[in-house]
Order: C-alpha cells, then structure tokens, then sequence
C-alpha cells in the first residue's frame, strides 16, 4: 500500500499515480484504494456542470480563489470528453485555472470521460477519494459541457452548481426533466450579455410553479460574469448557505448515504460486466449463445445460468481462501 | 478484466512570454487524432510546468516555442524536472522555431524530441519510442 499510506502523508506525486492507476483499471489500485477508503468523507464536494462554453472553467477558478481565502485546501477535477472516432481527447479546462499553479494547497486534475456517459468519467469517485484523503477541504468537481439528462454529478457532490448563460432557450427549456430539477444553486454567467434578465425570471417563475422540495431548499440564482470575476463572493456565499442546510437539516448525510449506495451498485456492476467479459473468453458463452439461436433456452434463463455460475465460482475461491476476483 | 488500453498522456505549455498559440493548438488536435490524452495549460514558467505534469501524471511534456530564449528556459524547466523527480519517467519534446544549433544542447539537457518542421507521423513515432525507451527503464 506504498502509494496509499504516501497519498495520507500529502504526497502530490503518490495521488497522482493513484489516480492515474485508479483510471487504467489496474487491480493494484483497487487494493490502494481499499487502504485509503476509512480516510475519505471529510471533504466538501461541489459539482460545476451546464453547456459547453457556459463559463465552467473560469467559474471553477475564481471558486478556487474564493475557498483558499476562506482558508480551506481545494481539489479539482476537470473533465473533458474523449474522442469517440480516435480515443484521444483535448483536456482544456486547465489553462484556465493557471493563476492558481504556484499554490501549494490546489490540487487540479483533467480526466477525460473515456467513453463514460453521464457528464463524469469513470474515475471520478475514485479521484475525489484520493484528493479527500489526500487532505483537500474542498473538492470542485467540473463536468464535460453537458445539456439536459448529464445528471450524474447531482449524485457525485454534495452540492451542484448548474451554469446557464442567456439566450440559450426560453421557458419552455427551463421546464424539461433533467438537471434542471436537481440543482442546487443556479448560475447565470456571462450576465453582461442581453437577456440575463429575462432568463432569471424565467427560472424564478420555473422555480416558483415546481412543487415544493421535499427537503425544503430553494435554489439560489447568481448572476456571475466569470472573466471578470465578477460575482464570485456571492455564488461562493450563496455555496456555503447552501452547505449550512445541508448540515443544519440533516440532508448530508441522507446524501452521503445515497452516494456509498450508488458507489457500492457500481462496483456490483462492475464486477459482474468484468465477470461477464472473462465468460466471453472461454467457449462456454458461444455455447449458451448456440442454444439461444436455436431456440433451446432465452436470455433470461441464460443470465441466470452465467449468475449461477459466478455464485459457484465464488463459493470455490472461498473454500480456498484465495482473495482475489473470480475467474470464469 | 475489461481493461482499456493504457493512453498515452501529454502536457503541452508554452513559456511565458510566446504569443503564437496556433502551432501548439495545431500540434494538440495531431496528438488527440492520434488517440492520446492532450493537457493543455497556455503559458507558464518552467517550475509551473512541471507543477502541472506531476498533478497530471503525464507521460510526456512538449513545449512550443518561438520567441526565443529557449535554452535557459529548457534548462529551468529540466532543473525543475529533475529536483521534482520525474526527469528519468517524462518524455520531453521541444518544437517551434529556434536556431538548430541549439539542438544538441538541448539533447544534451534530456530533450527527447526537438522538431523545428516535422509532421504528425514523426512526432507520433518519436513519442512512442521515447516512451517505450523510458519504461524499459
């Protein structure tokens, strides 16, 4: 656990590594991470999503200011997408949160989502544990440029900023499913731009007809113009009222509670997708695909037969008393 | 396991006073055409730089340059490189306009790669070489 027990001493260059093994998938980071788990929950998660060219980048670093003069220690992770023709990716985000590079206490990582869908890559639970256990109090988490359904990140932070700019839609916008309904704090950025105005009566008047919350917030709305740093006290006031309710009514915890779930589902999945993909290997799924083309069974009774098989594959590593994953 | 492949990433930066962007940004869609992971972080001093490739983990720094004043500057940034312990893991690339007899000073510091007109497939192959060389390592 040699890189684990460096990232707990506030090794850059260890969190780094991990993080890095944490997205390649390499089972010793699995077990690095094992190691770091009892050490991770103290940091405050904040997540920053909305379209592509919304302000997100500058927002994060004017955020990044506002939390080290509150004293607090800041991560970020800053994603951007992978190509999906050629796997490679541009990770932008950075260049604009430079004026915080000869701080000692900023911690800024780009991840590109590698074909993870959702607004997050695949490692982002995985690097936020690092940089919690690495110390950060803080912890900005900016998605891909994302629209409508990207809601993972409402599940990832504790709270969500969601960045609108006028002249983006009307009404109409404001009132579709998605992550509209799960933001906690609004932004409208760029609020030099005509029609600031009018979007902010528009959320107001979205905002005023939803039905109630059942844990009673209601989202702030703060006009920012990011490249000048305008409105940067205020969104990061408004971030910390927002973490005052959430301590004072109890919904931290319920949300903490909610992400270990997920969390906890995820690496289910992930254990069967990887079980799953061991079965590919062997002879034995082309014959269970034989049978379903000839008609002799169907993909439910054929699931469960590959789950019966994973059960009886667990039961002998146990026996055994090898630790370790299953082998199909 | 499912396991992706392992990409390749690369920090690309500017020293501070450059002011021609379009090379890097040219060089930038080249590398993530070539399915790797490009970092980009504008203009920043040598130390900065640095700073930047070990918060990333990247696999390799390149730097554009046109202004002039790159061998001090490369110097700083491998001192810093090598005082911050990733010297011998990075793979350091150096391109833009300079005089070319500077290039064997700056192998000479532990540039990699120094291109001063070079295509995609040159750069490309230069990074996977230098990288394998450097993990065998």
């Amino acid at each position: 656990m040699e890189l684990a027990s460096r990232v707990l001493q506030g090794d850059t260059i260890a969190a780094a590594k991990l993080i890095s093994g944490i997205e390649d998938e390499v089972p010793s980071a699995r077990e690095e991470m094992s190691y770091l788990y009892p050490h991770t929950g103290k940091a405050y998660v904040i997540g920053i999503t909305g379209s592509p060219g919304a302000g997100k980048s500058t927002l994060t670093n004017n955020l990044i200011g506002f939390f080290r003069a509150q004293g607090m220690s800041v991560g970020v992770i800053a994603i951007d997408p992978t190509s999906a023709f050629t796997g490679g990716a541009i990770l932008g985000d950075r260049v604009r949160m430079q004026h915080h590079s000869a701080d000692k206490d900023v911690f800024i990582r780009s991840l590109a989502t590698r074909g993870w869908v959702g607004g997050l890559a695949k490692a982002t639970t995985g690097a936020i544990h690092v940089m919690d256990a690495l110390g950060k109090d803080v912890i900005l988490v900016e998605t891909v440029g994302s629209g409508q359904i990207e809601i993972d990140i409402t599940r990832a932070a504790d709270t969500t900023l969601l960045v609108l700019t006028p002249a983006a839609g009307d009404a109409i916008q404001m009132m579709k499913a998605g992550i509209l309904e799960a933001a906690d704090i609004f932004v409208i950025n760029k609020a030099d731009k005509g029609g600031a105005d009018l979007l902010k009566t528009d959320l107001e008047a979205m905002l005023a007809m939803r039905a109630q919350p059942a844990n009673g917030w209601r989202p702030g709305i703060v006009l920012t113009e990011a490249i000048y740093d305008k409105g940067t006290e205020e969104l990061g006031e408004e971030i910390l009222r927002h973490r005052e309710f959430l301590i004072s009514s109890g919904e931290l915890g319920r949300r903490q509670r909610e992400r270990v779930k997920l969390e906890l589902m995820e690496t289910v999945e992930g254990f069967l997708k990887d079980f799953v993909h061991e079965v590919d290997k062997g002879d034995y799924l082309s014959r269970l695909i034989d049978d379903l083309t000839q008609g002799k069974t169907n993909p439910h009774a054929a699931a469960l037969e590959i789950i019966r098989r994973l059960a009886k594959e667990l039961s002998r590593l146990e026996d055994s008393g090898k630790a370790g994953r299953p082998k199909a | 396991m499912a396991q992706p492949r392992n990409k390749i990433k690369v920090l690309l930066a500017q020293f501070p006073l450059e002011t021609h962007s379009r090379g890097i940004i040219t060089v930038a869609g080249m590398l993530k055409d070539a399915g790797m992971e490009v970092v980009l972080i504008g203009n920043e001093l040598p130390e900065r730089i640095i700073d930047a490739a070990i918060q990333e983990d990247v696999d390799v720094v390149g730097i554009s340059t046109y202004c002039g004043g790159e061998l001090a500057l490369a110097d700083d940034l491998m001192k810093a490189a090598e005082e911050k312990g990733i010297k011998e893991s990075t793979v350091f690339l150096l391109g833009g306009i300079f005089p070319p007899k500077n290039i064997p000073k700056l192998k000479e510091m532990g540039f990699d790669g120094t291109f001063l007109s070079t295509t995609k497939e040159e750069i490309v192959s230069c990074i996977e070489k230098a990288i394998a060389s450097k993990r065998r390592r």
